[in-house]
Formats: C-alpha cells, structure tokens, sequence
C-alpha cells in the first residue's frame, strides 16, 4: 500500500485535486442543502398548521395529496432518483456532470426529508403556547413567523445538520456517476484502480468533514437555545 | 361585561359526541371578578375558551365589551382578542424570548413599534413587581415569576377582561396568595374584569365576589361568593363545598347536627358558650371553616349527647345565633 508509485500518486492528487474536490464536495452539501430547506421548511410548516387541529385547517384532500407526494419521493432510493432527475438539470444548468448539475437532484431528493423533520421540530412547539398568541389576536401567518418558527429554532438547526450530512453523504454517493468532489476520487482511485492509499486518505477527509459539521451545528444549537441555561 | 347566552359546545359526532357545555347562560358584570368552580371534567376550561372564542360555541352567542363575538369575521375577532386578556395554568410563556421580549410579543402583533413597545414592557414590569428580570429567560424563573410575566404580557394591550384558566394550580399556597393579590390588586387599580376558572375553593373565597359552580356542563348555582359557599343549594355545590361525609365514623345512636356558618362574627365562641351556659357538651365529628375578612364561613359537624331533652336544647340554642343554620343530618353513610 505504502509502495513509492502510491505515495506517489497521493502526492500529486492532494496538490493536485484533493483542494478542488473539497471545494466541490461543499458547494454539493451547502447549495442543495439550502435550496431543499427554501422549499422543504414552508412544507413542513404547511404539514403542521394545515392539519385538522392546526391553526389554518387546509382541506383534507389537500392535506391528503400533499402527505402522499411528499411520501413518494422519499420512497425513491437516491441513486435511481438522480437518474429520473438528471434530464432536469440538463434543462436548468446545461450540463449532467459535475458538482452543479448533482445540486439539483440533491435537492429534490432532500427537500420531502427536510419537510418530514420541520414537521417534527414544528409540532413539538407545546400547543399552549400557540393558544396563548391565538387568544393575543394573532393571525396563523403571524403564528408561524413569530412563534412556531423562533420556538422551534434549535430543533430546527440540529435537524439543518442532520440533513446537511445526508446530503453530504449522497453527495460522495454521487461520485460514482461523475458528480466530482471528495467520493469521485475515492471512488475513481479507490475502488476502480484499487488505489487503497488514497481511498483511505479521502475517508479520513470525509470523516473529518462530517466531525465538523457536527460539532459546528451542536455549537449553534447551544447557542439559540434560551431553555437550558 | 361578558354575556353567554345558551352557549352549547359539542365535541365528535354520532356516538362518541360529547356535550361539554349544555345551554350555559351567564353574565360578568364590568369591574367584577368572578369564580367559575367545578371538578375537572366539568367543562370550565371548555367555558372560559368559549368567552375569547379559542373554541367556537356550537350554539348560542358570546358578547364582550358590547361585540357580539360569535358573530364577528375572524379579522375582527382577533382585533377584539386584544381586549381579552387570558393567563394559563402552564404560562405559555414563549421559552426562546427574553421576559422582555415576552411582554413586547403582543404589542408587536398590534404593530405598536419597538421603542413604546419596550418602554411600555417595562413599566408592565413594575406592576408586576419583576423590575430586574428583564433580560432573564422563563427557564431560569420560578413558577410564579412566570406567572408574573405571563399577567404583565397580558396587560400589554390594555384588556378590559381577563380570563384566568387555572392560573394558580401549578403554584404552592403561599404563591398562589401572591399572585391571586396581584390580580385584585390589577382589578381594583385598572378596573379589569376578572374571570377566574379553578377547581379550587380557596382560589374563589380569596378574591371573587360571585361564584358559579359547574357541574357536567351546566352551571347549578350562581350567587355571591360567601351565600354560595356557606349553604350551597345545588347537588354539586354540596358535594364542592361541604365535607366527604361518608369519611364520618360516629356512634349509630348519635343525632349528628350540620352547623352551617354563614357570616358569623369570627370570635363569638359557640360551643364553648353552650358547654359553659346550658353545661351541653357537643362532639365535634368535622369542621371545615375559615375566616374571610370577620367572618367565620363554612361547616361543623356535631354529635348531638344522647339525652333527648339536651340535644333538643342544644338545637334550639343553635338555631336562634345569628348567622348560623343549623339542620340535622339524616343523609350521611355509615
């Protein structure tokens, strides 16, 4: 493993590459974990506050239909979905390689979890508190930006790191057809070219990747929570 | 003033429809502070969601400060909301904002702008006697610090009504006695109309003036507190407010007597001036009475002695005090 054509190689790829992959696997984790919050975070509200006992009841089969799609997408493997889906990126950014064109079937695949978890953050907002605003006069929208939303924000951050992390995870994944970033060299010279040196070297740079965004978020949640003092 | 007139408040359908309030009708007079007592499962909380319209009547219609409520659109009720101040059993504070913050949340959903906003927050802070908890998060407050808050939040945007859902049950006597004080101190001060919902007689004998017991959903009594509570005239007011007496272990052969004190100058010594003068001595099987301001208000339950002419002259003697009735008790289970 440690031969000198190794050694070698992992040299000219960490001068090389290994900067530009990082560079790739970030933008892959961050942009399409901010776009499938843009869309999954008013999903979620909506999951909640326009349920039977929520504070804007939308109708059932509204509600019906909504759950359904959501629980549709999450029921494709990721892989096969990035398949389905690249056709759209070609349409939106021009291209099906490279770490833009995985941002977009990234998304779409992240976007039905995130929902799925603002739901949860959102309905563990203690329901006593919602009547309070109610009986203050406050409007559901009202409700949702000042009260559900703020109230929640520290589920909300630990569930933005869960999710970053998923991604981060399906975008290494998508390495394998052509994304770029971090997983393309694992996977090009790690698994096709048995290059177990520079495989382990990228694992390690994964998992350090990962450590961060952890103890990143954990800081950030500490720092919004008011309860625990 | 807050009219009910013949609300009903149904919940589910067909089988498992409940009727949670049946044909309430009621009225709060302004400046008045007003008990509504009943056991839980009553349907008190039901009753005061019912005046602020969280939950809407089945039937029947609910007025305001002079605005018939169950006939407003929604944005008109939540305009009027503002004037109906409402504290709960668990706070409801919101747990992410400062105590600050808590008592500006409804003055920014009425768009009052930040600077009064806060200006007022603090002033509120005083009457409540919270002066250096501003930047204090619930979390590190007690129970009845919160309490505080929550009544300086609601008196943010000047309601003319407040609906208390049994803001003391969470807190221990002597925190409750303070908060309770606070709320007189408020209705008196600010001319408040106070409408409190407990389950608990001490809540009302402290600060309300009138009383009504609820009872599965229909109000059996209502009448000034002290009338009520010293000779209930409804089945469910008996139960509330006078003893368990199937507890009662007494001699089967003793008369038992129920001495009802309705306002009787607290220091007037009864028993001893019957054991003293008539040398009639009484067996005191229970007592549940308290003083409230002079008076000595509540229940005794006494052995009458087995000679026929002695417990006779003892229930005349007892029957011709002042404030005092006296019947015997022929109901109680052995």
């Amino acid at each position: 493993m440690f031969s000198e054509a190794n050694v070698e190689l992992l040299k000219n790829i960490v001068q090389h590459d290994l900067l530009k992959a990082f560079g790739e696997t970030l933008y892959m984790t961050f942009f399409p974990t901010i776009l499938a919050f843009v869309i999954g975070l008013p999903l979620g509200v909506l999951l909640v506050t326009g349920d039977e006992n929520g504070i804007h009841p939308l109708p059932r089969w509204f509600m019906t239909l909504l759950n359904t799609l959501i629980n549709i997408l999450r029921s494709v493997p990721f892989l096969i979905l990035v398949v389905v889906v690249l056709p759209v990126s070609k349409l939106l950014v021009g291209t099906t390689v490279g770490s833009k064109a995985f941002s977009i079937p990234l998304a779409i695949a992240a976007f039905p979890f995130i929902a799925r978890l603002v739901e949860t953050s959102i309905r563990e907002v203690d329901q006593g508190v919602i009547e309070a605003a109610q009986a203050m006069g406050a409007t559901p929208f009202q409700i949702i930006r000042k009260v559900l939303i703020p109230e929640s924000m520290p589920s909300l951050v630990s569930n933005f790191v869960v999710v970053l992390i998923t991604i981060f995870g399906y975008g290494a994944m998508a390495g394998i057809l052509g994304a770029g970033g971090i997983g393309s060299i694992a996977i090009n010279y790690g698994y096709y070219r048995r290059r177990e040196l520079v495989m382990y070297v990228t694992v390690v740079a994964l998992i350090i990747l990962v450590q961060e965004f952890q103890s990143v978020g954990n800081y950030v949640v500490k720092k919004t929570d008011k309860r625990i003092r | 003033m807050i009219e009910l007139k013949n609300v009903t408040k149904d919940f589910g359908t067909g089988e498992n429809q409940v009727h949670a309030l049946k044909d309430i009708s009621l009225t709060v007079e302004d400046g008045e502070i007003f008990g509504i007592i009943g056991l839980s499962g009553a349907g008190k909380s039901t009753l005061v969601r019912c005046i602020n319209l969280l939950e809407r009547p089945t039937s029947g219609t609910v007025t305001v400060n002079g605005k018939e409520l169950t006939a407003l659109p929604q944005r008109e009720l939540l305009r009027e909301r503002r004037s109906i101040g409402m504290i709960f059993q668990g706070f409801n504070l919101l747990e992410q904002r400062s105590v600050l913050q808590n008592i500006c949340f409804p003055m920014e959903l009425a768009g009052v702008n930040k600077a009064d906003a806060r200006k007022r927050a603090k002033e509120l802070l005083d009457v409540v006697d919270l002066p250096d908890k501003a930047k204090a998060y619930p979390s590190q407050l007690s129970g009845g610090q919160k309490q505080r808050v929550a009544i300086a939040r609601t008196l943010a945007s000047d309601p003319k009504v407040l609906l208390c859902d049994e803001a003391t049950s969470a807190l221990d006597p002597k925190t409750t006695r303070s908060i309770l004080a606070l709320l007189k101190k408020l209705n008196q001060e600010l001319g408040v109309t106070v409408v409190v919902i407990t389950h608990e007689m001490r809540v009302v004998e402290q600060i309300c003036n009138r009383v009504a017991i609820l009872d599965h959903g229909e109000i059996q009594e209502v009448g000034p507190v002290s009338e009520v509570f010293s000779n209930p005239r409804s089945e469910a007011g008996r139960r509330l407010v006078l003893p368990d007496e199937e507890k009662i272990h007494v001699l089967p052969e003793n008369r038992l007597v129920r001495l009802v004190f309705n306002g009787v100058s607290a220091t007037e010594p009864i028993i001893a001036t019957l054991a003293s003068e008539q040398g009639i001595k009484l067996n005191i099987i229970s007592a549940d009475t308290r003083s409230i301001g002079e008076k000595t208000f509540g229940n005794m339950i006494l052995g009458l002695p087995l000679d026929e002419t002695e417990a006779a002259r003892a229930l005349i003697y007892l029957r011709e005090i002042n404030g005092v009735t006296a019947e015997e008790v022929t109901d109680y289970v052995q």
